[in-house]
């Protein structure tokens, strides 16, 4: 007699199991360096072709700003004659410098991203005028700097003075506001991976900014990308560079600690 | 307004549940269980009886219920792009009454106030709203009864 049906049963069985296993721990390696433990890039609930997009250096639109940047970073401006390569030198100098924004500054007493940084640097060391905000300079310097951490981990700091600055950034990521009355948490927690008419809601993480956002036909801030959706659930946004927004920014970025820097990533 | 007493209503009944399930923990055994003080909003916010063709029309429209944002419905298959997030309301007559969808539109956080879902009914205790919303309901009177006779129409079949 051959194998006894029960034997087949079990055979079948274990079969089936490492089949599954096999299967979840493929589904756990899929995103790579894009997932972290439970977090998970905007980058793993983009479409194949948005992806695809930002994979190549030569079909990301975001980079004509890290050109932007690029040239920016050899041009002197300024009454202190100086260009950014004047002091730091070659912009691989800045690797790793993203990872940590925002950065508590002793003597603001506050946070600073690193658009604030760049414009502290052009004001202070260069003497030159600080760019607006969302400006095609300042978006292409941030751009152009943060892309020099390209798939290093994030790691912003929260103990210390940074404490007071991350409670209020949970707080507003808690907090329901606008006429929809919802908070971030409604949307990018409870409902992360959830179909919202046309779109699939991430998990709102930074690592990616400043994005090119298909959208915007264009890059943009994480700022701006507050704003839309305050405005979104009809709230009363604030303004760039605001002490609030920075306090998000920084929970926003410790939500995604690990999370590789993908400047400029692409997104819908 | 006359229109707001229920709504206040609403609001003071959400508050004092949160209040009972964040401090008094689980019912213990021969306690007395409260049960949801509000399940409906009976009386309609307007003399005039809700259009149901009208509020087919609020309940797509992205301005004003925007339902398919979150839920999705079979009967309005031709629009594209239903929400998953919330519960189909395929049917949803046939296990509400016309009182109880009433109170789940205008203030959803009578019953869970937790929920997702926004009041549109309601402009009180709402935080940093956007000045052309503000002291405005999400909907009007009339424009949610409409919305409950559309979502009257949805029983199952």
């Amino acid at each position: 007699m051959g194998k006894t049906p029960s034997k087949l049963i079990l055979a079948g069985c274990l079969a089936l199991t490492a089949c599954f296993a096999g299967k979840a721990f493929a589904a756990d390696k899929k995103w790579g360096q894009y997932q972290v433990e439970d977090r998970r890039s905007g980058y793993t609930f983009a479409a194949p072709e948005t992806r695809a997009m930002q994979d190549d250096n030569f079909q990301n639109p975001g980079m004509l700003w890290a050109e932007i940047g690029e040239e920016l970073w050899e041009k002197t401006e300024g009454e202190a004659g100086k260009a950014c390569a004047s002091c730091h030198n070659g912009p691989e100098t800045m690797k790793g410098v993203a990872v940590s924004y925002p950065k508590y500054v002793a003597e603001k007493k506050n946070l600073e991203n690193l658009e604030q940084r760049i414009n502290r640097c052009r004001t202070d060391n260069m003497k030159a005028k600080p760019w607006k905000y969302e400006s095609k300079e300042l978006l292409g310097m941030t751009v152009f700097v943060r892309n020099q951490s390209l798939g290093m981990p994030m790691n912003v700091k929260v103990d210390g003075e940074y404490a007071p600055f991350f409670e209020k950034g949970k707080a507003f990521y808690e907090q329901r506001r606008g006429q929809l009355d919802l908070a971030c948490k409604h949307c990018h927690e409870d409902f992360e991976g959830g179909q919202l008419r046309a779109n699939i809601l991430s998990q709102g993480q930074g690592n990616g900014f400043p994005v090119y956002r298909l959208k915007w036909s264009g890059v943009g801030s994480l700022h701006r990308r507050f704003r839309g959706c305050n405005k979104q659930v009809r709230s009363k946004p604030y303004g760039y560079g605001s002490d609030e927004y920075l306090a998000l920014e920084l929970y926003v970025m410790w939500r995604g600690r690990g999370l590789p820097v993908e400047t400029p990533a692409v997104r819908n | 307004m006359k229109m707001t007493t229920p709504i206040v209503a609403a609001m003071v009944f959400g508050a004092s549940m949160a209040l009972t399930a964040t401090f008094s923990g689980p019912a213990q055994a021969g306690e007395p269980v409260e049960l949801a003080a509000m399940t409906e909003m009976a009386k309609p916010l307007t003399d005039q009886a809700g259009d149901p063709a009208t509020g087919k029309k609020v309940f797509s429209n992205r301005k004003l219920g925007n339902c398919l944002a979150c839920h999705s419905l079979q009967a309005m298959k031709e629009q594209p792009f239903h929400g998953e997030v919330a519960p189909p309301l395929d049917g949803v007559a046939s296990r509400y009454s016309i009182a109880e969808l009433r109170l789940r539109v205008a203030n959803p956080k009578a019953i869970n106030p937790e929920t997702q879902m926004p009041a549109y009914f309601r402009k009180d205790g709402l935080h940093r709203v956007m000045d052309k919303f503000k002291d405005k309901t999400i909907l009007t009177a009339q424009q949610v009864e409409d919305l409950v006779a559309y979502l009257g129409t949805l029983k199952e079949e």
